[in-house]
C-alpha cells in the first residue's frame, strides 16, 4: 500500500516537474512530428476538428476548467475502463506537456484548421 | 525545388483539366475512391492503369471516413466525421449533393436493394435513413437506453431481407432494422452482448454478424437465419492471463477475412491476428504480428492476409500465409498505413500511407511495389466492387 502511495506521489511530483521545466520544450522537428500525430492520431477518436468522436472533443471551451495536472496524466496514463490508451509508454513528460498547451491554448485548433 | 514547382503544375493541369464539368462515357468497375482525410477531399483512381481521375472537394472533416457504392456502381456515398453525407458521381466527377445529417458520425450502408442509405451516428446517437436518391431523410432511428441516454452506434451495415443491423458502444446491444416499410423501421433489440463492441461486420452470405468487443475479450456473433436463438459469445477470454497493450486505435472489421474455412479477425490489446474455424467457432490458431492489428484483410483468391498497425507500429504491413499461418512477409510502405483495398481480383492490392502523402500499389504476387501516387493525407481506399458485396 505504502508503496503505491509512493509511486503515486512520486508520479504527481514528477508531473509537477514536467510542467514546471519550460527548458525542456521539445525541439521544432519535434514538434511538427507531435502536431501530426496530435491532429492524425489523436484525431482518430477525438476528431481532425478535434469536435470528439468515440472520445470526447478536446477544444478549449470543452477542456475550460479542468486542471493541467489532470490534462497531463489523463494523458500519460490513459483513463482505464475506456478507450483512451497510456501514453506514457511513447512519449516523454515534456512532450506531453507540450500537448497540453497545445489543446488548452487552442494553437492545436488552430493547427487544424489551416 | 525545380521538380516541385514542375509537379505542382502538373497537379494543377490535372486538378483543372479531364473531367471538368463533363461527363466521361466509360463503367465504373475499375473504378474507387481514396479518402484524402485531412482537406475534405476525395481521388477517383482507376485500377486498369492504376491512374487518379480527378479530385473531388468539398466533403469536410474527412478524419474518419467510409464511403458505399451505388448498385449502378455510378455514385459514391462518403460518410464524414462531422455528420456529413455526400453523393459523388463518379462519371462526372462532381459532388451531387451533400447534406449534414447529424453533429458527428462513423459509417453507413446501403441497403440491399439499394433504396436505402443508412448513417451510424456518434451525436446524437442513432442511425439516420436517407433516400439514396434524394438524401431525404425517410426514417430516424434513436438509440436510446437505460433513463433515456443514447449509445454512440458503431458496426453499421446491411444485411439480406432490407434489413439494417448495428451495435451500440456505450449499450452494449445489437439492434436489427427491418427497413421492409422504410418510414417504420421494425426493431429487433437485443440486449447485454458485451461491453463496449467497436466495430462489426457480416459473412459475405448475410447470414452472420459479428460484433467485436473492446471492453473485454471475444466477439458476439448473431445468426440472422435464426434471430430467435440470440446472441452467442465466442472466442471468450481470448486474452486470459495475457497483460493487456495499449490500444492506440480501434481495429476495424471490415468483409470477412476467410480462407480455408477458417477466418482471421484482429486481436484487441495483443499484437496477434486471431484464426476462427467456422465449423465450431473455436478459436484454432494465434499468429503473432508485428503490432496491434487494424484491418485484417484476405487476397480475393484467400491464399493471403494483410494486415496493418496502430501507431506507433503503423509504417509496415505483414502478409500471413493462411495455410502455414505463418507470417511470410513484412513490407515497408512508411508512416502512417492506414487502408490496404485488393483490387477486385486480387492481383494487386492499394494501400493508403498517410504520412507520406502518397497511394502505393503492390503486386500481391511478387509483394513489389508497381506504383506511387501523390494523396493529400490518404485514408480509407474504396473501390467499387463494394457494390455488389452484402455488408460492404
Amino acid at each position: 500500500m505504502w508503496r503505491r502511495t509512493f509511486l503515486l506521489a512520486a508520479s504527481l511530483a514528477l508531473a509537477g516537474l514536467a510542467l514546471a521545466r519550460d527548458a525542456e520544450v521539445p525541439d521544432s522537428a519535434r514538434q511538427v512530428e507531435l502536431r501530426n500525430m496530435l491532429l492524425q492520431d489523436c484525431g482518430s477518436c477525438h476528431g481532425l476538428t478535434l469536435k470528439g468522436g468515440l472520445g470526447p472533443a478536446l477544444r478549449p471551451e470543452n477542456l475550460a476548467g479542468k486542471p493541467r495536472e489532470f490534462l497531463f496524466e489523463t494523458i500519460r496514463l490513459g483513463r482505464p475502463g475506456t478507450a483512451m490508451p497510456p501514453w506514457g509508454p511513447i512519449l516523454k513528460d515534456a512532450e506531453i506537456a507540450w500537448l497540453v498547451d497545445q489543446l488548452v491554448s487552442g494553437k492545436a485548433l488552430q493547427e487544424a484548421q489551416r | 525545388m525545380k521538380r516541385l514547382s514542375n509537379l505542382f503544375a502538373l497537379l494543377l493541369l490535372w486538378t483543372s483539366g479531364t473531367f471538368a464539368g463533363e461527363c466521361s462515357l466509360r463503367g465504373t468497375g475499375d473504378l474507387g475512391v481514396v479518402i484524402e482525410r485531412a482537406s475534405g477531399s476525395v481521388q477517383i483512381i482507376e485500377t486498369s492503369g492504376n491512374t487518379a481521375i480527378a479530385r473531388v472537394t468539398g466533403l469536410g472533416d474527412l478524419s474518419h471516413a467510409s464511403v458505399v457504392y451505388s448498385r449502378d456502381e455510378r455514385y459514391a456515398y462518403v460518410f464524414g466525421r462531422d455528420g456529413g453525407l455526400s453523393k459523388i458521381d463518379l462519371l462526372c466527377a462532381r459532388l451531387v449533393k451533400r447534406i449534414i445529417q447529424s453533429g458527428n458520425s462513423i459509417g453507413g450502408a446501403i441497403s440491399q436493394d439499394g433504396s436505402l442509405v443508412a448513417v451510424s451516428n456518434y451525436t446524437p446517437g442513432g442511425v439516420k435513413v436517407f433516400d439514396a436518391d434524394s438524401l431525404e431523410l425517410v426514417a430516424d432511428i434513436p438509440a436510446t437506453w437505460g433513463n433515456g441516454r443514447r449509445s454512440k452506434v458503431i458496426g453499421l451495415v446491411d444485411a439480406p431481407g432490407e434489413r439494417f443491423v448495428f451495435s451500440l458502444w456505450d449499450a452494449g446491444e445489437i439492434w436489427i432494422a427491418d427497413m421492409k416499410d422504410p418510414k417504420a423501421p421494425k426493431i429487433t433489440r437485443f440486449r447485454q452482448i458485451g461491453r463496449n463492441p467497436y466495430d462489426a461486420l457480416i459473412t459475405p452470405d448475410g447470414r452472420y454478424y459479428i460484433a467485436g468487443l473492446f471492453g473485454e475479450d471475444g466477439m458476439a456473433l448473431l445468426d440472422l437465419w435464426h434471430p430467435e436463438r440470440g446472441v452467442r459469445r465466442i472466442l471468450d477470454h481470448y486474452g486470459r492471463g495475457e497483460k493487456k497493450l495499449p490500444v492506440y486505435k480501434m481495429p476495424h472489421l471490415e468483409g470477412w477475412t476467410v480462407a480455408g474455412g477458417r477466418a482471421f479477425v484482429p486481436a484487441v490489446g495483443l499484437h496477434a491476428v486471431l484464426v476462427i474455424d467456422l465449423a465450431t467457432w473455436q478459436e484454432v490458431g494465434r499468429i503473432p504480428v508485428y503490432g496491434q492489428p487494424v484491418f485484417v484483410e484476405a487476397r480475393p483468391d484467400g491464399r493471403e492476409v494483410w494486415v496493418n498497425f496502430a501507431f506507433p507500429n503503423n509504417e509496415k504491413v505483414q502478409v500471413i500465409d493462411t495455410e502455414s499461418l505463418k507470417v511470410v512477409d513484412t513490407l515497408e510502405p512508411g508512416k502512417g498505413v492506414l487502408h490496404m483495398e485488393f483490387e477486385p481480383r486480387g492481383e494487386e492490392v492499394w494501400i493508403s500511407v498517410r504520412d507520406r502523402d502518397r497511394v502505393q500499389v503492390y503486386d500481391t504476387a511478387s509483394h513489389r511495389l508497381v506504383r506511387e501516387l501523390p494523396a493529400q493525407k490518404p485514408s480509407g481506399i474504396f473501390m467499387t466492387w463494394r457494390a455488389h458485396e452484402t455488408g460492404l
